[in-house]
C-alpha cells in the first residue's frame, strides 16, 4: 500500500497514514488531501504546519483544544473553535488533519 | 471502508426498538483490521495465524472453559427461548441474524459442542456441532467484533448469558492464534510502551494541562492547578488519555479540577498510569487487564497518595470496580475511609449532598439535556451505597446543574440501556457502518426526546460513548457538538468560592435565587 509520488511508491498503512514520518513533504500533503477529496487553502495549511511543528517538539499531536487556541491566535477567535475545524476537516480535525501532516493517526477513545 | 457521509439512515420506523426485516449475511463483510506482527508481540501474542492453529485454538478453549465456569455454562445452558434475539442494538441496526446475541453465540457453541460434548463428538450432525475450519474463524473474526460486550442482552436472558463474555473468550482465542484486532492490541501496547492509550508522553500531557490552567484561571479568577506526578497529594486521578485530548471530554477534565479545587482536596494525574481505559478487558485477556491495571497499583504507590478517583471512563469503572482489587490488590496503603476506587460521579454528588457545592443552573440554559447510561457502569457495576446508584448518581449531578433534563424511552436506559455502538473495541474508523448502525436505536430513542421536549444534547460519561457520539449524532440530523460530559455541565454552573462568578451572582441576585 502506498502513494506514488514522484515514481516512488511511499508506504503508508490501511487508512492512509504514512509508515515513516520522514516520507513527508509538502507535495505529497497535497496528493493526500486529494485522497480525503479536500484542497489544501491557507487555513488548512496553518492547521497542518501547526500539527507538524507541535509533533517535532512534543512527539504526539496536540489536543483539539490545543490546536483551537492556537488557531485562535493567528486566525481569530471565529476561526479557532471546534465548528470551523470540522469545516476544514470534516472527518474530524484530530484524525484528518493528521493524515494529510503526516503523522501517526491518534489511537484511543477519540 | 464506509465513510459517514455515505451512510443513508434507515427511516422506516421511528421506534428505537422496532425489529428489523432479516437481512442474513448483511454484515458478513465488516471486520476491522487484523493486527500487525509488532501489536501482536507487545502483548505476548504470536504475529500471524500460527500453523497449528486449529488444535491451539481448541486447547485454548479448553482452558478458558475450566478457568471460567461461566462460559462452560453459557454453552451448555441455552434453550434457543429467543428472548435476546431482538435485544442487541448490531441486530437491531444491521437485521444480520448472526448479531442476534443467540447468533453471536452459537458460533462458539458449535465449535464446543464439536470437541467438548459427548453427542457433538459423535453425532456433530445431530446437535448442530460443527468443524473450527478457517471459515469458522473468519466469522468470528468478524461477529466478535460486531459485539460491544454491552451485556443488553444478558439482561433479557432467563438464564442470564452474558454474550460480553463469550465475545472476550472469542478474541482471547483468536489473539492466542495469532488473529488479533489492529485497534484494541496496538492501544493496549502503547499504553506499555508511553502510559496510555493515545501515546501522550509526559511533557505534551503537562503543557496541554498548563493551557487548561490557564484557561481555568481566565474563566474563574482563580488558580485551580492541574498537577502531574505530584507526590504526597490526597488523590490519584486515573481518567482516559482522552480527557487529556479529544472534544468534549477536556471540558469534563476541567470540571473534575474545579470540583477537587472546592473541596480543597489535593489531587494528581499521573504520567505513568495516566489511562483509566483498559483493553484488556475487550481482548478477553485477565493478563494484560492485569498488567494495565498494576500501573496504576505502581503509581498510587509511587506518588504516596491516600485515594484513587477514576475520571468519566465507562469500561474503566467496569474494570475498577468490579476486579481492581482482583487484579491489583490489596489496596491497604490507601485510607480506608473512602471507596477504593471511588468514582468522579460519587465525589462529586457526595458534595452536593452535603450542600458544598453551588451551583447557577442559568449557565446551562443553552442545553436541553438527556443522558445516555454507558453499558458498563450500568450493567457492570455500580456506585454509591444504594441499589440503581449508577443510575441516579450521574442524574442528580446533572439535576443539580442545569434546568432541562429529560430523560428517554424507559426501555432505553439504565438496565435496559442502549450501547452507543462504538464500545469493547468498535470504535475504529474500519467498524464505521457497524457503529453508525448500531447507534440507530439509541439515536431514535434521542430523537424521540427531541421531539417531545426540545432536547438537544446527550451527556455521557465515558470517553468511548463521547468519541462515538461526536462521530454518529450527525448522521441523525443532531449537530457534531451535542455530546456532553458530565462534568462539562458540572464546570458550566458550579460557583466556586471566591470566584468572578461567585462575585457576579452575590451582585445580580437575591440569595434565594442563588441555590
Amino acid at each position: 500500500m502506498g502513494y506514488m509520488f514522484n515514481g516512488n511508491e511511499i508506504d503508508h498503512d490501511e487508512e492512509g497514514y504514512l509508515t515513516d514520518l520522514s516520507d513527508w513533504n509538502p507535495e505529497l500533503a497535497l496528493m493526500i488531501a486529494q485522497s480525503e477529496e479536500l484542497e489544501m487553502n491557507d487555513e488548512r495549511w496553518e492547521v497542518v504546519n501547526f500539527l507538524r511543528d507541535y509533533y517535532e517538539e512534543y512527539q504526539v499531536a496536540p489536543a483539539v483544544r490545543v490546536l483551537t487556541k492556537a488557531l485562535a491566535k493567528t486566525m481569530g477567535p471565529e476561526k479557532g473553535n471546534n465548528d470551523y475545524l470540522y469545516e476544514l476537516f470534516p472527518y474530524g480535525p484530530a484524525k484528518q488533519a493528521c493524515k494529510i501532516a503526516g503523522l501517526p493517526k491518534p489511537t484511543g477513545c477519540v | 471502508m464506509a465513510k459517514v457521509s455515505d451512510f443513508i439512515v434507515d427511516d422506516s420506523d421511528t421506534d428505537p426498538l422496532a425489529i428489523p426485516k432479516l437481512a442474513c449475511g448483511s454484515m458478513r463483510d465488516s471486520k476491522p483490521f487484523v493486527a500487525k506482527d509488532a501489536h501482536q508481540a507487545a502483548l505476548g501474542y504470536p504475529g500471524e495465524l500460527v500453523d497449528d492453529w486449529q488444535d491451539k485454538a481448541i486447547s485454548k478453549m479448553g482452558e478458558l472453559l475450566t478457568k471460567y465456569r461461566s462460559l462452560q455454562v453459557y454453552m451448555d445452558s441455552c434453550v434457543k427461548c429467543g428472548a435476546c434475539t431482538d435485544k442487541c442494538h448490531y441486530f437491531l441496526g444491521t437485521g444480520d441474524p448472526k448479531n442476534m446475541p443467540v447468533g453471536r453465540q452459537d458460533l462458539m457453541r458449535k465449535v464446543y459442542r464439536r470437541y467438548f460434548t459427548f453427542a457433538g463428538k459423535y453425532m456433530p450432525w445431530l446437535v448442530g456441532a460443527e468443524d473450527l475450519t478457517e471459515d469458522v474463524l473468519d466469522e468470528w473474526y468478524t461477529y466478535y467484533h460486531q459485539c460491544s460486550q454491552c451485556r443488553r442482552c444478558s439482561v433479557y436472558c432467563p438464564f442470564g448469558i452474558d454474550t460480553a463474555e463469550v465475545s472476550m473468550a472469542a478474541r482471547e482465542i483468536m489473539d492466542s492464534v495469532g488473529k488479533g484486532q489492529k485497534y484494541c492490541n496496538e492501544i493496549i501496547g502503547k499504553v506499555y510502551k508511553v502510559g496510555n492509550n493515545l501515546g501522550l508522553p509526559a511533557k505534551a500531557i503537562r503543557s496541554t494541562l498548563d493551557g487548561l490552567e490557564e484557561e481555568l484561571q481566565e474563566d474563574t479568577g482563580l488558580d485551580i492547578k492541574m498537577p502531574l506526578d505530584q507526590k504526597g497529594v490526597d488523590v490519584l486521578l486515573v481518567t482516559p488519555s482522552a480527557d487529556l485530548f479529544a472534544e468534549p471530554h477536556i471540558d469534563g477534565l476541567m470540571g473534575y479540577a474545579k470540583v477537587f479545587h472546592e473541596a480543597g482536596v489535593t489531587w494528581t494525574l499521573s504520567s505513568y498510569a495516566s489511562e483509566a481505559a483498559n483493553f484488556g478487558m475487550f481482548i478477553g485477556s485477565y493478563e494484560n487487564m492485569r498488567e494495565v491495571s498494576l500501573r496504576i497499583r505502581k503509581a498510587a504507590e509511587d506518588l504516596q497518595v491516600k485515594r484513587i478517583v477514576f475520571g468519566e471512563c465507562g469500561h474503566a469503572w467496569r474494570v475498577a470496580y468490579s476486579f481492581l482489587n482482583t487484579l491489583a490488590g490489596p489496596f491497604d496503603f490507601l485510607d480506608q475511609r473512602y471507596p477504593i476506587p471511588q468514582h468522579i460521579c460519587e465525589f462529586t454528588y457526595d458534595m452536593i449532598e452535603n450542600g458544598e457545592l453551588r451551583f447557577d443552573k442559568s449557565k446551562n440554559d443553552q442545553y436541553r439535556l438527556t443522558y445516555h447510561d454507558s453499558c458498563n457502569v450500568a450493567r457492570g457495576s455500580r456506585m454509591g451505597n444504594k441499589p440503581g446508584g449508577q443510575f441516579e448518581i450521574p442524574r442528580e449531578i446533572l439535576r443539580a446543574s442545569c434546568n432541562h433534563f429529560y430523560d428517554m424511552a424507559p426501555d432505553t436506559i439504565k438496565e435496559a440501556t442502549l450501547c452507543c455502538g462504538g464500545g469493547g473495541g468498535i470504535l475504529t474508523d474500519d467498524l464505521m457502518d457497524v457503529r453508525l448502525k448500531g447507534a440507530q436505536p439509541r439515536m431514535r430513542a434521542m430523537q424521540e426526546v427531541a421531539e417531545e421536549h426540545g432536547v438537544t444534547h446527550l451527556a455521557a460519561i465515558c470517553a468511548i460513548c463521547k468519541a462515538q457520539f461526536s462521530k454518529v449524532l450527525p448522521a441523525y440530523g443532531f449537530k457534531v457538538n451535542s455530546i456532553l460530559s458530565v462534568h462539562q455541565m458540572v464546570s458550566n454552573a458550579i460557583v466556586l468560592t471566591g470566584s468572578i462568578q461567585e462575585k457576579e451572582l452575590d451582585e445580580a441576585k437575591t440569595p434565594e435565587a442563588a441555590e
